[in-house]
Order: structure tokens, then sequence, then C-alpha cells
């Protein structure tokens, strides 16, 4: 390598390095922005609907005098906007307040339930990619096919049917019937004494423990619901791999690819879907942000005590802290996978680099 | 063929996939659950504090009722009488004013302290003292954060006495002795975590310090309580080691684990899952009638429910035996008294039916002969939006136009508390085991003003009843517990003619259990569901 060429590969880099802090610096930028104006929202919404916060806290036998304590205490009876800055000044020190439902800091619960949703969401996506680019990549190639026809068929079911319905199905079959995997929950109640859970996510507590009897159970759990949400992501991951692929299998290059007399298997897999891969990044990263937010039905069928459960359920009992800080992880989720995607956006494409 | 135009890297994937598929199907599935722990499958999120000073939840009545002792309890055999718990014996002054126990000999707390009336004095002072949404039922007495000491206190180590501020009935101080707020906490515990003055109440939300059959070993909201034998409990000690709560809300997925052999007991089967359940000759259900009515009210601020006429017709339009047969199979019964059954002073008289014409004959005779429209507050959910779409239907054939508004049920409350309803569909549950829990609510309201304090039920419908209110507060002064129990009934026959109240049904719960399970029974109220006489 000449000196020119190494000046100007450092050159490139140091411009890459920069672009990157500028990115991240516009993320941050925006993230902020993102974030008042999402707690902002949230809190009013929260103020405006007509539920009494105090009857949520203290319930509806309580004496007044106690109602009206509890009114002074969260100080309820301030104006909003007093109240709104009480709450965005906690929030800066990461103090989100108590959650009435579980008496826990809101943050303890949310360390609590996002790890439970985030190892389904991800063992989900893990699925979903793993199976849906294959084959809507076979389904672009073999157009028209009856594999497309297939793979068409499943995206269109998994589309359309109510994962509420599928899931009682898929138990009903898998658990009740076949007795291939286990029922509803996250680990078998027999382990409640001989496993501790330290990071909240099992399958890896359980390997961290070498708990290997511990980690085949929560595996049994956790396969039913994860393949529904894999299912499900599955759908959308392959329909759209197909469609970015028919794009690709368009374009010029590939015939210049024959031409050179490259083999088939080798235009498809390292050239066609190489390019296809950069818009399918945004895609998967959208479907796992989606199951992040905790997918309520499955959570409720499976008795999977995750955030979308913990969420609905602060909801309806008004418990506006706890409602506060969940939105404030989606948010913070979003934002981040979003970043993520951004910058393996960047690894992917050498023309985003060059930039 | 098709997979030799797939690469290397394809075939790894698919080989793996494969293997996957290969694990799963080999993961043995649990059939039964330990023979020494009995699961129940639960909806337990409305537990929110473990705190017996604080709880007022049902689940935690349950809970509570398994965990921790009471000067007395309940009989479970006949739920108007009461039984010595720590208690060996007690004397009623003959002013009525003081109350004496005396405490069995020997008494540990689940942790190894002692129990003695020094707890026991603790355990109420910290309850006022805390004032939580439950201490009024103690604060009834005229307790007081600056008399509770002297109020309630050891004379010595066995010895605890209680004065109230007026001669009440004993059948009422007693009953109100046996709920969750006056349980016995551990004082020395407790102690050991109190924080800015708070009798510990932070650290007993998620902690337990109690004597109990049972003890608390871990709860995680909306996922599990775990419950666990205490080898120190004073009467017989539980057949099993523990007990296990999972958080399950739904119906479906309850009965596929019940049916599986997953759980021993589910407890929130739907009337459609029960039907299937019992066909499974390895599951039984059993059920106990509860203590919440189901009722609707009609506000008085409405002038055309104000109108003693409109309040007695649209009693007569409701189609009872209907919503007896088709929405509350299994879990309810017809009811139309204030006071559930097997509460001391319980009446079973049920005087309406569905009757159009009668209730035509009464609206005209109110001058509303075309009728008249009114709206229903209704919170989503069963089987309250089926009844109201019932009463829909049979209020229109005389001539009353409902319309339903449908809310969350905090939503709904917030609307009934202030006032602003027309009717109300809804349920009440005592909040003690005595009538007199029912009574004050449906039966007085000391101020009617806008501005009132005591929300009572009364309160809230707007109904304005000084007599009754002078009667309900007589019947707690009636030492005689005969006659008390027939001016309950009383009141409950007053309440069925004139009130702007339409009860409903009676609550009945229902577990669908193992077979295999010995000695599983609901009680007569939510804190007597005992699991610690169950065996396997």
């Amino acid at each position: 390598m000449t000196t020119t060429e190494t000046q100007l590969e450092a050159r490139r880099s140091g411009a890459w390095a920069s672009g990157l802090a500028i990115a991240i610096g516009r993320f941050v930028l925006i993230g902020a922005i993102t974030f008042l104006g999402l707690l902002a929202v949230t809190f009013f919404i929260g103020r405006v609907i007509p539920i009494d916060p105090a009857l949520a806290i203290v319930g509806d036998r309580a004496p007044a005098h106690v109602v009206e304590r509890v009114r002074e205490e969260y100080g309820l009876n301030l104006p909003l906007y007093e109240q709104f800055f009480i709450y965005v000044k906690g929030a800066l020190q990461g103090n989100f307040g108590n959650s009435v439902l579980t008496s826990n800091p809101v943050m303890t619960d949310i360390r609590r339930v996002f790890p439970a949703t985030m190892e389904l969401a991800t063992f989900g996506t893990l699925i979903g990619t793993l199976f849906g680019v294959p084959l809507g990549v076979l389904a672009a190639v073999k157009r028209g096919s009856l594999i497309d026809q297939i793979v068409r068929l499943i995206g269109l079911i998994g589309y359309s049917m109510p994962i509420f319905w599928l899931g009682l199905l898929a138990l009903l079959v898998f658990y009740a019937k076949l007795g291939w995997t286990s029922g509803p929950g996250r680990i078998d109640v027999i382990y409640e004494y001989t496993f501790t859970p330290i990071t909240g996510f099992y399958l890896l507590d359980a390997v961290l423990q070498g708990n290997w009897d511990a980690f085949w159970n929560i595996f049994s759990f956790i396969i039913l619901p994860a393949s529904l949400l894999g299912y499900f992501s599955l759908a959308y991951i392959s329909r759209m791999t197909r469609s970015f692929m028919l794009n690709e299998l368009e374009q010029e290059y590939i015939v210049a690819a024959r031409a050179k007399g490259l083999s088939e298997t080798r235009i498809i897999w390292a050239h066609a879907l190489r390019n296809a891969a950069v818009p399918l990044v945004t895609v998967i990263a959208l479907s796992y942000a989606n199951l992040l937010e905790g997918s309520v039905l499955t959570e409720t069928v499976f008795s999977w005590p995750g955030l979308g459960l913990y969420i609905t359920n602060s909801l309806q009992n008004a418990d506006m802290n706890a409602v506060l800080g969940g939105t404030i992880i989606i948010g913070a989720v979003f934002i981040a996978i979003n970043l993520l995607s951004d910058l393996l956006y960047q690894a992917l494409d050498p023309r985003t680099r060059a930039r | 063929m098709l997979i030799n135009q797939l690469n290397a890297k394809f075939r790894l994937l698919v080989g793996s996939a494969a293997l996957s598929a290969l694990v799963i199907s080999g993961v043995p599935a649990w059939a039964a659950t330990p023979a020494d722990t009995l699961v129940e499958a639960f909806a337990i999120d409305d537990v929110i504090t473990l705190d017996p000073g604080e709880a007022f939840e049902l689940t935690m009545g349950e809970i509570n009722g398994n965990t921790y002792d009471k000067l007395v309890r309940l009989d479970i055999n006949d739920p108007s009488k009461i039984i010595p718990d720590v208690a060996e014996s007690w004397t009623v002054s003959d002013d009525g004013l003081t109350y004496t126990f005396k405490l069995k000999p020997g008494l540990k707390f689940a942790s190894g302290n002692p129990l003695t009336a020094e707890d026991v004095a603790y355990s109420f002072e910290r309850a006022i003292k805390i004032d939580k949404s439950p201490a009024f039922i103690l604060t009834q007495f005229g307790l007081k954060p600056d008399n509770v000491t002297e109020k309630a206190k050891a004379t010595d180590p066995s010895t605890f006495v209680f004065t109230v501020d007026q001669p009440y009935a004993p059948s009422f101080v007693l009953n109100c002795l046996t709920s969750t707020v006056a349980s016995v906490v551990d004082k020395k515990l407790v102690s050991q975590h109190v924080v800015d003055n708070d009798y510990g109440n932070a650290w007993m939300k998620t902690n337990y310090a109690g004597s109990g059959p049972m003890k608390i070993r871990d709860w995680r909201a909306n996922e599990i309580l775990v419950l666990e034998r205490n080898d120190n409990y004073h009467g017989t000690k539980a057949p099993l080691n523990r007990v296990i709560y999972r958080h399950v809300k739904e119906s479906a997925t309850q009965r596929l684990l019940l049916e599986k052999g997953d759980i021993d007991v589910a407890r929130n089967l739907e009337p459609n899952d029960l039907e299937q359940v019992v066909k499974n000759s390895d599951i039984k259900t059993t059920s106990a009638a509860k203590g919440t009515i189901y009722y609707f009210s009609l506000n008085q601020k409405n002038a055309n429910l104000a109108k003693p006429e409109v309040r007695e017709a649209l009693k007569y339009l409701v189609d009872y035996d209907a919503i007896g047969e088709k929405l509350i199979k299994g879990i309810g019964e017809i009811h139309q008294t204030f006071l559930p059954k097997g509460i001391l002073g319980e009446l079973d008289e049920k005087p309406y039916s569905l009757n159009v014409a009668k209730a035509k004959e009464l609206l005209a005779k109110a001058g509303l002969k075309d009728g008249f429209s009114v709206t229903m507050d209704v919170r989503n959910g069963q089987p309250v939006t089926g009844i109201a779409e019932s009463v829909q239907q049979t209020f229109a054939q005389g001539g009353v136009k409902l319309e339903i508004i449908p809310g969350d049920g905090k939503q709904t409350l917030t609307k009934y508390r202030a006032r602003t309803h027309d009717i109300y569909i809804g349920q009440w549950g005592v909040d003690y085991w005595d009538p007199n829990s029912n009574a004050e609510t449906f039966t007085s309201n000391p101020d009617n003003a806008d501005t009132g304090t005591n929300k009572t039920l009364a309160w809230r419908n707007a109904w304005d009843v000084p007599d009754l209110t002078k009667e309900t507060k007589s019947a707690l002064l009636e030492r005689d517990t005969a006659k008390r129990a027939k001016t309950y009934e009383d009141l409950q026959k007053k309440v069925l003619a004139t009130s702007p109240f339409v009860l409903l049904f009676q609550q009945t719960e229902v577990a669908g259990i193992r077979s295999n399970l010995k000695g599983f029974k609901l009680g007569p109220s939510f804190d007597t569901n005992y699991v610690f006489t169950v065996s396997k």
C-alpha cells in the first residue's frame, strides 16, 4: 500500500468517524426532544382522562380524609404544569415514582418485566429472520411457482390470523394434546427454589448458573410463544424479503453477473441478497421493536410476565407512574433500535459510508 | 433438487432449525405438580400490598387469612359465629365498653419471636397511625392516633384490653376484629424496618411478619405468590410444604393448565370453561356463596328516577330468571336483599320478577305513560355488560329507553362518586364480616349535601334517608344479637320496597380442582378460603 493510499484510507475512516459522531449527536438531540414530547403527551393524557388518580391509589372504600391525604402526598392538588415539572425533575434524576399496583419503584418493576419481553422478542425475531429471509428469497427466485404460492399463503395467514386465537390453538395442540412443550408461564414452579434469576433473561441466567435442567425447562416454555411471535414476524419478513429480492433480481448487475458466468447460487445469495439486505435490516429492526413493546395478547395467553402486560394492567388501573415509565422505556427502545439499524445500514451499504 | 442450489451457509441454517425441532420434541412435559406443593392459577393482579394494615383487596384477604393470625376468627362452618384464634378467651365488661382478651400460652411468630399482648397492641397502634384505607374498621370504635395506645393496650404479656367509645353490639366488635386490618404483626421484626416513622409500612408492602399457618415467602406482582408452611404455627400444622399462586388471567388458559395437571386448582373459570372441565373425570368443582352483591342504582338527582313509582316499576322491569339462568350461571345466584347469605341478619326474600303490565301501571301513575329516556354507566366486562343489555331490553318493554354508556372501571366509578350518573351498575363486597358493613352503605346517609364526605351508596345516589340512617345506627348499639338481627331484617325489607337500589344477585365463587386434592374448600368469605388444610 502506498503512502497516499494509506492517507486516503485514514482520511476516509476519519470522515466516517466524524460522520458517526454527528449522526449520534443528532440522534441524541432528536431523542431528547421526542422524549420530552412523549412525556408531556402521556402525562397530560393521563391527567385529563376522567379518572380520579387518588381513587386509583386508595380504592373505592377509603374514607374521605385518607383520599385527601393521598391527594396531598402525591401532589395531585397542585396545578397540572407544576405536577408535570415535578415529574420531569424526578425523571431526570432517574426517579419515576412508585407503582401503585406493585408498591415498587417503577424502574424496579421495569427491570423485572422488560427482560421477559426482550427474551421473548429476541427469540421470536431470531426465528422470524432465520426462516423468513430464506423463504422470501426462495419465493422470489421461484416466482409464481408452488413454493412462492405457499410462502405467500403463510405470509397471508400470519397477517390475518388473530394472535390470541392462534396462541390458544398452539397451546391446545403442542402443549395439551401432543405434550411437546410446556404450557403458559416462564418456568416450572419446581424451579422456584433452585433457580434464581440474575439478569432476568432466564435462558442466559440458567447458562450462567450451569443449571441445565432449568435451561431446558425454560426453553420448553419459551419455545411456543417465541415460535408464535416468530411466525408473525416471519410472515412480515418473508413478504418484504420477497419483494426486495424481486426488485434486485431485475437489476442490470444480475444480468451482468449471469453473463460473467457466475453460478445462480452465488448470484442469489452473494449478490442479490447482499443488496436486498440493506432495506431488510430496517424491516427486521422495526419488527423487533414492535415485539419489544410487549405483545399484550401473547403475554396474556401465555401468562408471560412482560412489559406489555405490565403497561396494560397499569393503564386499566390508572397507575399513571407505571404507564409513564413504561412509555418512556418503549420510546427509548424505539430510538435505540432506529439508531442501531442506521449504523447497520452504514456497515452494510458502502455508499452511506463514503458520503 | 432444491437443496443442491442452497449454499453451505443455508444448509447449516436448515440443519440447525431441524436440530432445534428435534430438541423441542425431546423436552419432557411436566405432568403433575410436586406432591408437597399446592399450585393454584389465580388472577392475583389486585394484590397491591402485603401489609395487613393497608391491604383491602379480595385476593389479599385470602392470603392474609392463610398467613396471619387475629385475636378471633370466623367459624367457617357457621360464619355468623366467632371462634378463638390467638385469644384463648375473652370477656366483655357490663357497660359494654371494655373487651379483655386472654392469649393462648407459648405463641410464636414465624420469625421465632414470641407473640405477646404487646404485639397485639402494637398491631392496633400501627394500623391506626399509618391510617390506610381499612383503618376505619378500627377507628369506628373511637380509636385515634392520640388515644390508641391507651384504648388498645397490653396489661400483661398474655392480656390485651380493648376499650370502645360506645356500648356496641359485641357481635359487631368481634366481627370487625376478624378482618385483615386487625392481624397481629411481629413488633420486634417490623421495628427493625421502620423508615421515617412509617411503622415499617414500606417494608411490609412486600414482606411478611406474621404467625399464621402459612408464611409469605415471595410475591412478584402479576406473576407469582409463594406461601410456605409456618412450623411455628400454634394450631394444626399445614400438611403441605408450600402453596404457589400463579397469576393466570385467562379462563381458557387456566382450563388447559388444569386439564393437563400443571396446576391443582383453577380459580377464575368462566361458565363455558366450567361446563367443559367437569367432563374430565380427574377434575371436580367446588363453590361457595361470597359476600359480594351485584346491583344497579337510580340516582335520585334525576327527576324521573326520584319518583317512588318509577323506582318500583324499574324493579319489575328486570328479567331476574333469564339473568340467573343465562348470564350468571355458576357464578352467582339471584338475590334481592342487601345482606349476603351467611351474614348475621340475612333475609332471603325475592318478591320481584319481570312484570311488564305492573310496571306500566306504575309508570302511568307517575305520569310517565309514554316512558322516558335514561342512561346507565357500565364498566367494560362481564357479567355486568350482559346484564345491562338484558335490562335494556326489558326496560324497553315498559317503554323506558335505556342508553348504555360503556367505560373503564375506574372511570365509571369516578362518575358514580361524583353523583353525575343516571343509573350505575356495579357490585358491593362486604368490608368486614358484619351486617353493618352493608347496612351502613345502603341505608345510611348522614349528609346528603354534595359536599358530604361520607360517600355511602345511599349518598352516591342522593337518597336522603334520615330515618333509616338512625335505625342503622341503633342496630350497632343493640347488644342482644337476636334483636340486632331483627333490625337488619327490617332494614332490608324497607330497602326492598322503597330504595333506589335494584339488587340482582349474590356472587358465587367457584373453583375447578384436581380430584386428588383433599380438604380443598372455598370459605364463606374471601378471608376464609383456606389453603392450609389442603393435602394430596
